[in-house]
């Protein structure tokens, strides 16, 4: 699989440390909802470095959309939120990835999970089943630590009746916000998981300690571990 | 591959792997000879990137896959055990 060079024509803040980043990518393939890539950057000296990010949105017009979270520390993702200028190349591989997708023809209702950054790939498979006429529907529980931890609010307020956004806070809510501050429980399970097929894929992405958590419930809950499909961010 | 010490999962794989392999690698079924845990390659735990990234049962952790690069080299280890393939990407 080739490596592309893709430019940068657009930067949008998502939270204070998240930013969406659309590339011109002439050529592109196209790509299934919850796919991603591998960006590589090569410094003046020759060293490289890889990380994979998540394909936000549905496969277009010879662009792809990223999600980038800012990892404190890190070594690439500052550099690709805040520092890489439009109009600069990065390297992409893609899209990767057969296990972690939605496509199109499956008719089950779906649930999808998501802690923090771990949206990315989850609004990218919302927006795809946006545009088709299917009539299963969708529920997304999304945690986040506060409300300013939010990513892609128009995307998930799209007013598609088949759409049910739940968001739980862990640390911090919303002032007159009914369910406490906390971690995704079994109480916030309880209800979407109610409402899907035995066959209904559920999709968990965050990070590890997250997506293994919510993994574990689903399965104490009685969910077939063959219908959970998980992307750890580490 | 992340910075830090926690575990990511086979996902992370597809990139690395479609330098030597010509199928899609996520979607592969394995089953551990150690506690016969089975599951696609997507849902074993990941660690590295260095030395190279170790491939574990989610279960016993018994090492499914080992990949390092060296330069223009990859080695693969399948199993735990040594006798490592070394593909030249170059």
């Amino acid at each position: 699989m080739p490596w592309r060079r893709v430019r940068l024509v657009e930067r949008r803040s998502q939270t204070p440390s998240a930013r969406s980043l659309v590339f011109a990518a002439p050529g592109w393939p196209g790509h299934l909802p919850g796919q991603h890539v591998d960006v590589r950057l090569t410094a003046d000296d020759g060293y490289r470095a890889v990380r994979s990010y998540s394909l936000a949105a549905p496969a277009d017009d010879e662009s792809i959309e990223l999600g980038v979270q800012t990892v404190p520390g890190g070594e690439v993702s500052p550099y690709l939120a805040d520092d890489l200028p439009l109009g600069a190349d990065v390297e992409v591989r893609g899209p990767l990835g057969n296990w972690f997708v939605w496509r199109t023809e499956q008719p089950e209702p779906v649930l999808l999970v998501a802690g923090g950054s771990g949206v990315v790939p989850l609004a990218a498979m919302i927006r795809a089943h946006h545009r088709t006429q299917s009539r299963s529907t969708f529920q997304l529980l999304y945690s986040v630590r506060t409300p300013d931890d939010v990513w892609y609010r128009d995307h998930l307020a799209d007013g598609d009746p088949r759409h049910d956004v739940r968001i739980v806070y862990t640390r911090e809510g919303p002032p007159a916000g009914a369910r406490a501050p906390g971690r995704v429980g079994r109480s916030d399970l309880d209800g979407p998981a109610s409402r899907l097929q035995p066959a209904s894929p559920a999709y968990v992405c965050g990070p590890t300690g997250f997506v293994e958590a919510v993994g574990d419930l689903l399965t104490d809950m009685g969910r077939d571990p063959a219908t959970i499909r998980t992307e750890r961010f580490g | 591959m992340a910075d830090g010490t926690v575990h990511l999962d086979g996902n992370c794989l597809a990139g690395p792997l479609s330098e030597i392999l010509a199928v899609e690698p996520t979607t592969a079924w394995w089953r551990c000879p150690e506690c016969t845990r089975s599951g696609p390659l997507a849902g074993l735990h990941v660690y590295g990137p260095e030395p190279g990234l170790t491939v574990r049962c989610p279960g016993c952790s018994y090492i499914a896959l080992r990949l390092v690069r060296e330069g223009e080299h990859i080695w693969l280890t399948v199993g735990g055990g040594s006798g490592a393939f070394r593909f030249s990407t170059a």
